[in-house]
């Protein structure tokens, strides 16, 4: 087991977003997250990536807790959030090249190629403000094969994309997946991917504040 | 330490390419100092007794206005959480944020000061303690002002707070740096409030970063 959620609670104003939750990710499994807006698909992630600390319940990563083994955690999980974390003024490349340094890898020559695997050939050194928001999706996208991670968590990836954009996602989150990899999810987006799909609904879990 | 030459590149990069956040500050302190011989009339006595204050107590307040473009844009994008997320060590990538930031808004007050210290007619013996007083000083204010930052970078409209939550923090800098140049106009020794100013600056550079990185964590969640 990579990842293991046990009896995790969590609450926000007066409302519970979630209790007892209880899941196990392992190698090779894709793991969507459902829910209706609001009903803290976001802060689930937030949570396993341990941006959000406002919970009660236990995280284990490869069978230590999740808190003590922060840096290994770091290492081999790949956060994308709602926000692309790219600085418009700087090229895709140099955000990339700094994103590559903040995990501690030298690839700088996969770049380029990474950068071309998503249709950005010839923009590698544009300001990322010159961009659409769906090539800045894709900018951000890119981190996730640089990043060597074995766990991607990621939150709506499909905002913005062309149709185009979102086959080649499916067809990269399917091959991480039958290489070892694990990903865990949220989207409105119905997938289209030939690989078994395990589904966490929080519309299930929500209730209010016991007074 | 790739990660802390990424950093430096990376920031001083974005500071170039929007050079609007120097240059706002900067000229703050240029208008500011200039205006005061116009304010209080040219009498070359009454200036030389203020002048250092007057220095100090603006460069402080262009420090502080500078503060506000170190971790805005990163909050914004979400660069932040990608950075509190990194696995390398983040005591680091921190401490090459701040001094990047200080390099640009930083340095130029320091280069500055001469030529306005003899324009408000600071004798020229006071005029290496004040660059030095300076140069140690201005560091410990970006470092201080980061921790404040880092606490109201979630807000939308946090300027008065962090005036409110530093300010306390810069007095005894004040006091000290203003303090230096004092001494050596009253030809007395600088050495030591430069080396207590000296200590404080360690004592910034070892804790402050640890304070932000605690900060930016209440900040993200």
């Amino acid at each position: 087991m990579m990842l293991t959620v046990k009896n995790l609670y969590c609450e926000r104003d007066e409302r519970v977003l979630f209790q007892n939750l209880d899941f196990s990710v392992a190698e090779g499994e894709v793991w969507q997250i459902q829910g209706s807006n609001g009903s803290g698909k976001t802060t689930l992630l937030r949570i396993l990536c341990g941006l959000n600390d406002e919970f009660t319940g236990e995280i284990y990563w490869q069978g230590k807790e999740q808190s003590k083994t922060r840096q290994e955690f770091n290492h081999e999980v790949f956060y994308l959030g709602h926000a692309p974390a790219i600085n418009k003024t700087l090229s895709p490349k140099e955000n990339l090249s700094w994103f590559c340094a903040s995990r501690g890898l030298r690839n700088n020559d996969q770049i380029k190629k990474v950068l071309n695997s998503f249709n950005l050939y010839g923009y590698e050194d544009l300001p990322c403000y010159l961009m659409s928001a769906g090539q800045q999706r894709r900018v951000s996208l890119a981190r996730m094969l640089l990043s060597q991670a074995k766990l991607w968590i990621i939150d709506e990836p499909f905002t913005a994309l062309d149709k185009q954009g979102v086959q080649e996602l499916e067809a990269l989150l399917s091959a991480h997946a039958l290489a070892g990899g694990s990903i865990i999810l949220t989207t409105h987006h119905s997938l289209q991917m030939d690989y078994s799909i395990r589904v966490v609904d929080l519309d299930a879990m929500a209730g209010l504040v016991a007074a | 330490m790739n990660i802390v030459k990424a950093t430096l590149r990376r920031e001083l990069l974005i500071a170039f390419r929007s050079p609007g956040d120097i240059i706002n500050p900067l000229m703050f302190f240029v208008i500011a100092v200039s205006l005061f011989p116009l304010g209080v009339g040219a009498d070359q006595e009454f200036l030389r007794e203020i002048a250092a204050g007057v220095i100090w107590v603006t460069a402080l307040l262009a420090v502080m206005l500078s503060m506000d473009s170190l971790f805005r844009s990163d909050y914004e994008d979400g660069s932040l959480e990608q950075l509190l997320l990194s696995p390398q060590p983040l005591y680091f990538i921190i401490l090459a944020k701040v001094c990047s930031h200080w390099l640009v808004s930083g340095l130029p007050l320091v280069i500055l000061a001469p030529v306005f210290a003899s324009m408000l007619a600071l004798p020229e013996q006071g005029l290496f303690p004040l660059v030095a007083s300076l140069l140690i000083g201005t560091p410990i204010l970006t470092l201080l002002g980061a921790v404040g930052m880092a606490l109201t970078v979630g807000l939308s409209r946090s300027g008065l707070l962090l005036a409110v939550l530093i300010l306390p923090l810069y007095v005894p800098v004040l006091v000290f740096g203003t303090g230096v140049v004092d001494s050596a106009l009253n030809s007395l020794g600088t050495a030591g409030l430069l080396a207590l100013l000296g200590a404080m600056l360690i004592l910034a550079i070892s804790l402050a970063p640890l304070a932000i990185i605690a900060a930016l964590r209440i900040s993200v969640s």
